[in-house]
């Protein structure tokens, strides 16, 4: 008799977890999108994979290190440890340096029109056509500087972006912090 | 009337007043060049509606409003617009920003103004039109577009009560004082304005007991205008108690939710100075091109309030008050809690523009050493909002500004009372104030980053549609050529290459 009950039971568990699998199925996959959602999204390629989100899976299955992305920088490492229960550790100096964010500046009086750097762009950023002068759209332009290899009349720099006065922040205090740590 | 206490506060800061209050307000002369930053209230800049070279009038509008949270700008007298450039102005970063110069000419010449002494026929909607046509802001310090805190229209809201803000807490400002003791009635017949705007059930205006003077002037007005729905209240002295929400708490007991506006709970709070200018505008018709400014401080000879036109450079307004002293040591724009340090006194005075303090060297905010936090707890008591500021401040100094917001960082009202109060001279709300310019920073990063994020899957998602398209084209060509040239396709090329073999003219000919 309980051998029957346990097999009912088990049946029934079975269907509600069988149930549970399908209703409540995670679409994706949840730790490389909360990989992704920390990386800059510069789509620069320094990491060594083709854009941040390659990057996340790479680091998810871990075949990357947390280390490789220069854009997102020291800042970025922390935020990434901390995500993944790992030690933070310097930036893998094989992929670059922390720079300032910069964007590109196409020198519209020696562009050709040839296109090859709206192919390169990785976020669409750049606006022309055939023997057309092209031009970047500046506030799409993440400064990943992919756009600047393929130029043929090297006709694109790269600029410090300007601040504006809506992201002019205040001075931190260094005095303080300073001699406390001292 | 039942008043209720704001946590903490300073009741016993050093008021500084008696310096600027005594001599009555003058009008300050028309300088030869007035400068217009584009951008002087909160939300969008202006875009300007003149070019280099046009004539203008007192009270002709040089700049637009751009998108709903904007103010326009008017001339303050006539001259010839001279540049539209940069030019520095009154923020603490010492950047330079558009702005309109005018040369004038000493003529003074002004377009008519067309008052609407019997407002009361015109709709809500009208006056609202009106008050942001005439480019109205709130004077009290925080300059946002005062049409939109009037915008009953278009939200869903019931304002019952209305509350004038006449409590001049920063030490060493008197300009709403002044005001109210020379020009009461017209605060209160703006009042009249704004009550029959927003359909409030009564209005109650506010100023601290320690001017007596000029309650006695404010109760004469209330009687003789005759409304029941206007009371005046005096309120005790304890910094802030003019920050918006503290004086709201302070007169109805009920607190602003956190992130949210006075309109959530029904009030409406404007500064009286602003009810001024509503009242030159809606009844005399004039837009606003000046407003009163306390020049005080012991770096200035005469510290009194001026009527000064917008855009008058502070070397013009310093001149009236007889110069500097020799004890002038810093140029501060609003009070010394809240206020900040300029660059030189060639910059323009804006709507913002409350009081300029010469300040000497002690006046200043004295920067003492700042010693370890000793987690005394002083601050907690102090801060007006019921804030932590020393884990405010753990939090800022390590760059943990998401903990920081979650603690409610951007509810900090930056009075500086945690300032006053700490034993260790922790210059606390700097820290704050960059924790929060930095959080803004952050935010826009991440905003940049969807956006960057949104355009290179997109992108992605497209690049793989043309491939699997191209795939697509060559996948269907290959099959046809599969299919088809077995039978009909050979079978015809046969028999057109047979037909050629046949009739060889036909092919030659």
């Amino acid at each position: 008799m309980s051998f029957l009950i346990l097999i009912v039971l088990f049946a029934g568990l079975g269907i509600v977890l069988g149930y549970a699998a399908i209703r409540f199925k995670v679409e994706g996959d949840p730790i490389v999108d909360q990989i992704d959602k920390l990386l800059p999204q510069t789509q620069c390629g320094q990491c060594s994979f083709p854009g941040c989100r390659p990057y996340a899976q790479a680091i998810a299955n871990g075949e990357a290190d947390i280390n490789q992305c220069p854009p997102g920088g020291e800042a970025g490492i922390a935020a990434l440890a901390d995500l993944l229960g790992v030690e933070a550790k310097p930036l893998n100096a094989d992929n670059g340096e922390e720079t300032p964010k910069l964007v590109a500046v196409i020198d519209e009086n020696t562009c050709i029109g040839c296109k090859l750097c709206i192919q390169a762009c990785p976020v669409d950023a750049i606006l022309g056509a055939p023997k057309q002068m092209h031009t970047v759209i500046a506030a799409e332009c993440t400064g990943c500087e992919l756009c600047l290899p393929p130029c043929p009349v090297e006709c694109i720099t790269m600029e410090p972006v300007v601040k504006t006065l809506a992201l002019w922040t205040w001075e931190k205090p260094e005095n303080a912090a300073q001699k406390e740590t001292s | 009337m039942k008043l209720w206490r704001f946590n903490g506060g300073l009741p016993s800061l050093a008021e500084h007043k008696n310096e600027s209050t005594h001599l009555p307000i003058e009008t300050a002369p028309v300088p030869s060049q007035l400068v217009y930053p584009l951008r002087q209230h909160i939300g969008n800049a202006a875009t300007a509606l003149v070019k280099v070279g046009d004539y203008v009038l007192r009270g002709q509008k040089i700049a637009d409003a751009q998108g709903l949270i904007s103010a326009p700008i008017h001339a303050a007298s006539s001259g010839t617009v001279s540049h539209i450039a940069d030019h520095l102005i009154p923020h603490p970063s010492g950047f330079s920003a558009p702005s309109i110069s005018i040369t004038t000419d000493g003529l003074d010449k002004e377009l008519p103004p067309s008052g609407q002494p019997d407002f009361r026929q015109l709709s809500a909607a009208d006056l609202v039109s009106l008050i942001r046509e005439a480019g109205i802001v709130g004077l009290g310090g925080a300059a946002f577009p005062t049409a939109i805190k009037l915008d009953n229209q278009s939200k869903s809201r019931r304002i019952d009560t209305l509350i004038l803000n006449g409590a001049e807490c920063e030490p060493y400002i008197s300009c709403d004082d002044r005001l109210l003791k020379e020009r009461a009635d017209k605060v209160i017949e703006g009042v009249n304005v704004l009550l029959h705007l927003l359909g409030a059930k009564r209005a109650i205006l506010a100023i601290e007991d320690n001017v007596p003077s000029t309650f006695k002037a404010i109760q004469t007005a209330v009687n003789q205008n005759n409304n029941p729905a206007i009371s005046a209240a005096q309120i005790p002295t304890i910094y802030p108690t003019g920050g918006e929400k503290q004086l709201i708490q302070t007169l109805t007991g009920k607190e602003v939710p956190s992130g949210g506006i006075p309109a959530d709970i029904g009030i409406v709070s404007i500064n009286v100075g602003t009810v001024y200018a509503v009242q030159q505008a809606v009844i005399e018709g004039k837009p606003l091109t000046s407003r009163i400014i306390t020049v005080t401080g012991e770096g200035v000879t005469t510290p009194r309030n001026l009527e000064v036109r917008i855009g008058t450079p502070i070397s013009t307004l310093i001149d009236v008050c007889n110069g500097y002293t020799q004890d002038a040591d810093r140029l501060i724009m609003g009070g010394p809690m809240m206020g900040f340090a300029l660059m030189n006194d060639q910059i323009p005075v804006v709507k913002a523009s409350n009081c300029i303090l010469v300040a000497s060297k002690h006046e200043a905010v004295t920067e003492k050493q700042a010693m370890p936090c000793i987690r005394c707890g002083l601050c907690a008591s102090a801060c007006p909002v019921s804030l932590l500021p020393q884990q405010l401040y753990w939090f800022s100094r390590s760059e943990q500004l998401e903990k920081a917001e979650k603690i409610n960082l951007l509810d900090c009202i930056e009075c500086g009372c945690c300032d006053v109060v700490c034993p260790s001279h922790i210059p606390l709300v700097q820290h704050f104030r960059y924790a929060k310019s930095a959080l803004k920073v952050q935010h826009h990063e991440k905003h940049l980053s969807n956006v960057a994020r949104e355009r290179f899957e997109a992108r992605e998602a497209r690049l793989a549609q043309e491939k699997a398209d191209r795939a697509e084209k060559s996948r269907a060509k290959k099959a046809a050529l599969k299919e088809k040239p077995a039978k009909e396709t050979i079978d015809a090329a046969i028999s057109r290459a047979k037909a050629k073999k046949q009739n060889p003219s036909e092919g030659e000919g």
